[in-house]
């Protein structure tokens, strides 16, 4: 079983950066009637998304977290031992986008740099990637950037989609402190699964034609894209989060030993505010610990449980908070977490 | 009516917001008015919660009527 444990590492600093071009999902009604725009809404509780504009990529929004934090924390670029990029939408397939960032970021040749490529578990995966290298003694800081623009990825005619997703990066700083005490985290996959979430063409399996980026009607309710847009089986998902998420996060409390009641915050992955609420409710969740910034930024994919930390829990940290963390989705591939936060430094968002 | 029958009817219309008329088992549900993709999520939520079950899309798919649903339910529960 993936759990693991780790002594002594702990969020040093969140800083997250959203594009200021903002899309109302109530007046996102060009192909769409209002009605069902509004129902919706409604039931998805996400009422803006923000979209990168054309030439803006997820690496440009992690560049401008990552500067910031940098800077208002006054780290020194020479520390950074290993920088992980987390995204589906990268800059190019190759050369992987870490490296770049390397380079943009001016940290030294000495830093490892190299990509991890999950969705919506992806944040809590690549932290327990951060943690596992902050255990070696020469690896002294982490930065680990995650970033999505998930706009550029779904057709805005397929109306599964059209109204979830949003883009979004953020930077985190991993560091060693006794203040952090022990973490723990639950990693998992299922194959078997992956035709819930996917685009179909544009890799090697299926590669770029003129025929996969030629719109088509795909289903009985007219819904349009092309084989290069994402598409999802929403109800098979909903059922996939409700049968695996809460029997992980139980999986995760008597490997850790911990029990709901010390935990401060639950931060789940954004999906939609329906299903949340269900997993909430399933949970026996009080909702005044599962934050939540779904109205506001959409769906996020992987970048949605930090997203969330630096815009609902800004001022949270003063003292030492425990979080549970989940993210689930494309793969399928989920992952929770039980980490400390203790004077997390959190930036203002920035908004490019 | 057993008692399961009455609890699934109940849950059902519950779950699809019907209102203003009885939920028999030869309905076919999706020509419901309430009847959608979200009426869907809706409905997931409501056998995960009072039966503990789920139906994949690929079984969904197949039935048509209320009473197949509560039947496709009782097999699994």
């Amino acid at each position: 079983m993936a759990h693991l444990q780790f002594e002594n590492i702990g969020i040093a600093g969140l800083s997250a950066c959203v594009p200021a071009n903002t899309v109302e999902n109530l007046k996102y009604t060009q192909y769409f009637p209002q009605e069902a725009v509004q129902d919706i809404v409604e039931k998805t509780g996400i009422r803006q998304r923000r979209f990168a504009p054309p030439g803006m990529c997820a690496s440009d929004l992690c560049f401008s977290a990552a500067t910031k934090l940098l800077d208002e924390m006054q780290i020194n670029r020479e520390d950074i031992d290993l920088l992980i990029f987390i995204s589906q939408t990268p800059d190019y397939r190759m050369p992987a986008t870490s490296v770049n960032l390397q380079q943009r970021l001016g940290l030294p040749k000495t830093t490892a740099a190299f990509d991890i490529n999950l969705g919506c578990s992806a944040f809590v995966y690549g932290l327990s990637v951060a943690y596992s290298f902050m255990q070696q003694p020469n690896i002294r800081k982490v930065l680990v950037l995650d970033g999505e623009t998930r706009s550029k990825v779904y057709h805005p005619k397929d109306r599964q989609v059209a109204f979830l997703f949003g883009d979004a990066g953020v930077a985190a700083l991993i560091e060693k402190d006794d203040k952090y005490g022990s973490s723990f985290f639950s990693l998992n996959s299922d194959g078997s699964r992956e035709s819930l979430i996917k685009i179909d063409a544009g890799g090697y399996r299926n590669p770029s034609s003129i025929e996969t980026v030629t719109e088509k009607v795909v289903d009985e309710h007219g819904n349009i894209r092309t084989d290069e847009n994402g598409y999802m089986n929403g109800p098979d998902v909903f059922n996939f989060v409700i049968q695996e998420i809460p029997q992980d996060i139980k999986r995760l409390y008597e490997f850790s030993q911990k029990a709901p009641e010390e935990i401060d915050y639950f931060v789940f992955h954004q999906a939609n505010r329906y299903m949340n609420a269900y997993l909430t409710k399933k949970l026996k969740l009080d909702i005044t610990k599962t934050p939540t910034c779904l109205e506001f930024f959409g769906n996020t994919s992987s970048v949605s449980i930090p997203l969330t930390i630096v815009t609902q829990l800004k001022n949270s940290f003063e003292s030492k908070k425990q979080l549970l963390l989940s993210g689930f989705g494309v793969g399928m591939s989920w992952a929770s977490a039980i980490i400390t936060l203790d004077n997390c430094n959190i930036c203002d968002l920035i908004e490019i | 009516m057993e008692d399961t029958a009455k609890k699934f009817l109940e849950a059902f219309q519950e779950a699809l917001e019907v209102e203003g008329k009885v939920i028999k088992f030869e309905d076919k549900f999706r020509e419901y008015e309430e009847w959608n993709s979200l009426a869907r999520l809706s409905l997931i939520a409501m056998l995960d919660e009072h039966f503990g079950v789920q139906i994949q899309t690929a079984d969904f798919d197949k039935l048509q009527t209320v009473g197949e649903l509560f039947q496709a339910v009782q097999t699994k529960v």
